[in-house]
């Protein structure tokens, strides 16, 4: 920690929050606003004067509320910076004849109320997410009594309590009556692997954080009963097995079961009811102390960063990596990684491991000091166009410039150019070509889909980063769907064309899908709002001409949902059973004499 | 062909389109479920195809090796891959391609595995219908594709870390140490994260700070 605060290559802002993020790989701009600490962070000394004066008594965070601190205060011993920090909602103000004691404490003058929060621009090539985790608040499960009875502890409490430099020294005492107690069960899967409450998913830590938790406890106190109340204790990693049989070695005890209540008698001593399923009968224990072992939820800020930097979430909340086995400290936007538990659960070692890993890939993609872009950018074609202005509207971007003035034709920046293809698909005067997704060779695979039997198949049209992806998701859980369907790839929904739309119908498609990233999580900023935009417009005009509007379907399906992708698919084979040649005929009839 | 080509579209439509075809089963992953000498053998006949086999393992590198050969032996100028998903191994073939001399973009994958194989496992006819349906529209498009140029752009070569638990402090302990420069963003008063709040840590039972 404090080889980071004082390394000269590290410029360290805390109490700060990304505001924002523009650019692209090689090229990010983030707006950071540091807010006011009210203390000079360089030139306190933490010398403890400020606190000692200071009449406001809050409960400190960092013990779980164990202890309390003051407004003025630091956030534990070995903070980095090593700095006072003001609660300024909890402070009682700089108004001589209200406080102020603290600016008369400090001989130094670090103190300063007139700081104001900064905003600060600061220019990267790449980003790496590490926000970590949030413990999950055992409050909804009621049955173990945490909000009832003072004596379940969660294990971050717990951690607090056992530990040297903690509200009690290390001794191990009880919340009710501050005596040692003499019998501690520990409920394992709290928040976790439980489909009714908290995540259905491994919390990954929680089992051997327990293990740890009873090895100290019988290293400080031998005679101490300690009990483990478990589904199935997962001790996978390099030395745990070996933990674990320590901790079984000293006498902790193993239940396979967990609580079903938690009651308290007048002593405070808590009786758990629980079915040890490994004999199959009821046990009642009588416990002075319970630690229940809490799962990792992701952290609070992950779904606006995952909107900042248009990346994706799976359904537990976590970031998505770019590919779960190889590529898994990527994210699919070039130039992102993730560390640490913003990628899923995981312990120290796994974090520390994951953190190199995404420094490594930072510093493959940087060192040469320059990239590579890929050719899939829009060109104009002078000669077609007309100078309106529409393609520079829709460029996410404003990578297009246009003189439409002087009518001079539309200019792409290429450096700028992301490659969605939106202005390709929204020039009335194809004047747009959008590279390696040209007009051609989108319709050319149209035509080679529905060149055979095309009532019998669905065209699909799916982004490469959401839908597409989405696709691949589905394969990989091995999700069974009709085998009707095809699908067309584009960089982005915003590329699918009208007449791509209207060519398929032409050719006999009884259904088609358009599918991207959700409204929000577009990769290419909000280019799909477009591809909407464009499909009510169709819509319309089928209904117009006569053709239902559900034979195009629109649908927005992410990288983590093959489930839905599948359910997607089902339900579109299903539409598709409901046109009738006749149908198709007729709409082809239409459109050839409507000309489109 | 109907169809209204730009100018560069033409360029490269004179350069005539000579198509390899590679069909690959993935082990088992694609061929336990779609007839991969079979589709090889219907997408021999696709216009513009001058050579359609199937191949073991396309990414592996004999697989590998084995294009590279055709491409250089019957001067194919077209590519098409029909193996897992392009998510995966677009990156690989594209670089096999520059390898034997051809321009990285004239190439196309089908979906064969991911999108055929994995999600109709009990309907091989079906499947295999999909697989050639899939290779016939690859090779439509990739008739068409074109030679595009990489450009090389000027790069930040700064870090912005979010987050200073101890995944983020290693990240810019990594990188600072290696010459990178690093800006970290921490939302608390400190940097540590749930690190700093625990006691001692498994497995090596000592202090996390």
């Amino acid at each position: 920690m404090t080889d980071a605060g004082r390394h000269p290559l590290i410029k360290l802002f805390t109490m700060s929050e990304v505001l924002d993020v523009k650019g692209y790989v090689g090229n990010f701009e983030a707006r950071i606003l540091k807010k006011a600490r009210y203390v000079d962070e360089n030139e306190c000394t933490a010398c403890g004067e400020c606190a000692g004066v200071c009449p406001v008594v809050r409960p400190d965070e960092f013990n779980s509320g164990l202890s309390s601190r003051k407004a003025i205060f630091v956030p534990f011993p070995q903070a980095v910076p090593s700095a006072y920090v003001i609660n300024i909602n909890e402070c009682l103000g700089h108004n001589p004849s209200v406080c102020a004691r603290c600016i008369e404490a400090c001989d130094k003058g670090c103190i300063n109320f007139h700081m104001s929060d900064e905003e600060i621009v600061e220019k990267v090539g790449t980003i790496v997410v590490a926000t970590g985790l949030e413990p999950y608040d055992p409050a909804e499960l009621d049955e173990y009594g945490y909000t009832r009875f003072e004596n379940v502890l969660t294990s971050l409490e717990f951690e607090r309590l056992i530990n040297a430099g903690g509200p009690t020294g290390g001794e191990v005492i009880r919340p009710t009556d501050r005596k040692r107690p003499e019998s501690i069960g520990f409920v394992q899967c709290v928040g976790s692997r439980s489909v009714r409450k908290g995540g259905n998913y491994c919390s990954n830590i929680c089992c051997m954080n327990t293990i740890k938790a009873t090895l100290v406890l019988k290293e400080h106190y031998p005679d101490m009963e300690v009990k483990v109340f478990y589904i199935d204790i997962r001790a996978f990693g390099k030395g745990f097995e070996e933990l674990y049989a320590r901790s079984r070695r000293l006498g902790v005890h193993y239940i396979r079961g967990l609580p079903g209540t938690v009651e308290q008698d007048t002593k405070n001593s808590l009786h758990v009811a629980v079915e040890n399923t490994a004999i199959g009968k009821l046990e009642i224990y009588h416990l002075d102390m319970l630690v229940l072992a809490i799962g990792i939820k992701p952290a609070g800020s992950a779904q606006q960063l995952k909107e900042m930097l248009g990346l994706q979430l799976t359904a537990d909340g976590f970031f998505l990596e770019a590919h779960p086995k190889l590529q898994p400290v990527d994210a699919a936007t070039r130039g992102i990684f993730y560390a640490g538990c913003a990628e899923s659960p995981k312990d120290i070692k796994e974090s520390v491991t994951q953190a190199s890993a995404a420094a490594a890939r930072a510093i493959r993609l940087m060192h040469k000091g320059e990239i590579i872009s890929e050719p899939i950018t829009s060109e104009v074609i002078a000669e077609k166009c007309k100078s309106c202005g529409i393609c520079a509207d829709v460029c996410p971007y404003n990578a297009i410039t246009v003189d439409v003035k002087k009518k001079k034709p539309a200019v792409v920046n290429i450096a700028a150019c992301a490659g969605c293809g939106t202005c390709a698909a929204e020039c009335p005067f194809d004047a747009i070509t959008m590279n390696h997704f040209t007009d051609t060779q989108i319709i050319n695979q149209v035509n080679a889909l529905l060149g055979e039997k095309p009532k019998e198949k669905n065209l699909a049209f799916a982004c490469n980063w959401c839908s597409y992806a989405g696709a691949d998701y589905a394969g990989v859980s091995r999700l069974q769907y009709p085998p009707n369907v095809r699908i067309i790839r584009t960089m982005c929904s915003g590329r699918v064309d009208e007449k791509f739309i209207w060519e398929g119908f032409k050719k006999g498609a009884p259904v088609i899908l358009i599918s991207g990233c959700h409204i929000g999580d577009c990769h290419y900023i909000d280019a799909n709002k477009w591809t909407e935009r464009r499909v009510k417009k169709v819509h319309k005009k089928m209904a117009k001409l006569g053709i239902r509007p559900e034979r195009l379907q629109l649908e927005w399906i992410s990288a983590a949902e093959g489930v839905r992708f599948a359910e997607v698919m089902s339900n579109i084979e299903k539409l598709r059973q409901n046109v009738s040649d006749e149908e198709i005929a007729e709409t082809i009839e239409i459109l050839e004499k409507e000309k489109l | 062909m109907g169809m209204n080509l730009n100018v560069k579209e033409k360029a490269a439509r004179e350069d005539k389109p000579r198509i390899g075809v590679y069909i690959c089963h993935c082990g088992l992953n694609i061929a336990q479920t779609v007839d991969c000498p079979k589709v090889a053998e219907l997408a021999s006949h696709l216009g513009e195809v001058i050579i359609s086999n199937d191949i073991d393992y396309a990414c592996s590198e004999p697989g590998q090796q084995q294009i590279k050969d055709d491409i250089i032996k019957n001067e194919l100028n077209r590519v098409v891959v029909a193996s897992c998903s392009p998510r995966l191994h677009e990156a690989t073939f594209r670089q096999m391609l520059k390898e034997a001399g051809l321009n990285p973009y004239l190439l196309e994958m089908a979906n064969l595995r991911e999108q055929c194989s994995w999600v109709h496992m009990n309907e091989h006819e079906a499947a295999t219908e999909k697989a050639f349906d899939l290779i016939k529209m690859a090779v439509s498009r990739v008739r068409f594709l074109m030679p595009l140029q990489e450009e090389t752009l000027p790069l930040t070569k700064r870090t912005l870390v979010i987050g200073g638990g101890v995944a983020g402090i290693q990240t810019a302990l990594d990188l600072a140490d290696s010459g990178f420069e690093v800006v970290l963003v921490e939302k608390k008063p400190s940097i540590g994260g749930t690190m700093a709040q625990l006691d001692k840590t498994f497995p090596t039972m000592d202090c996390s700070i």
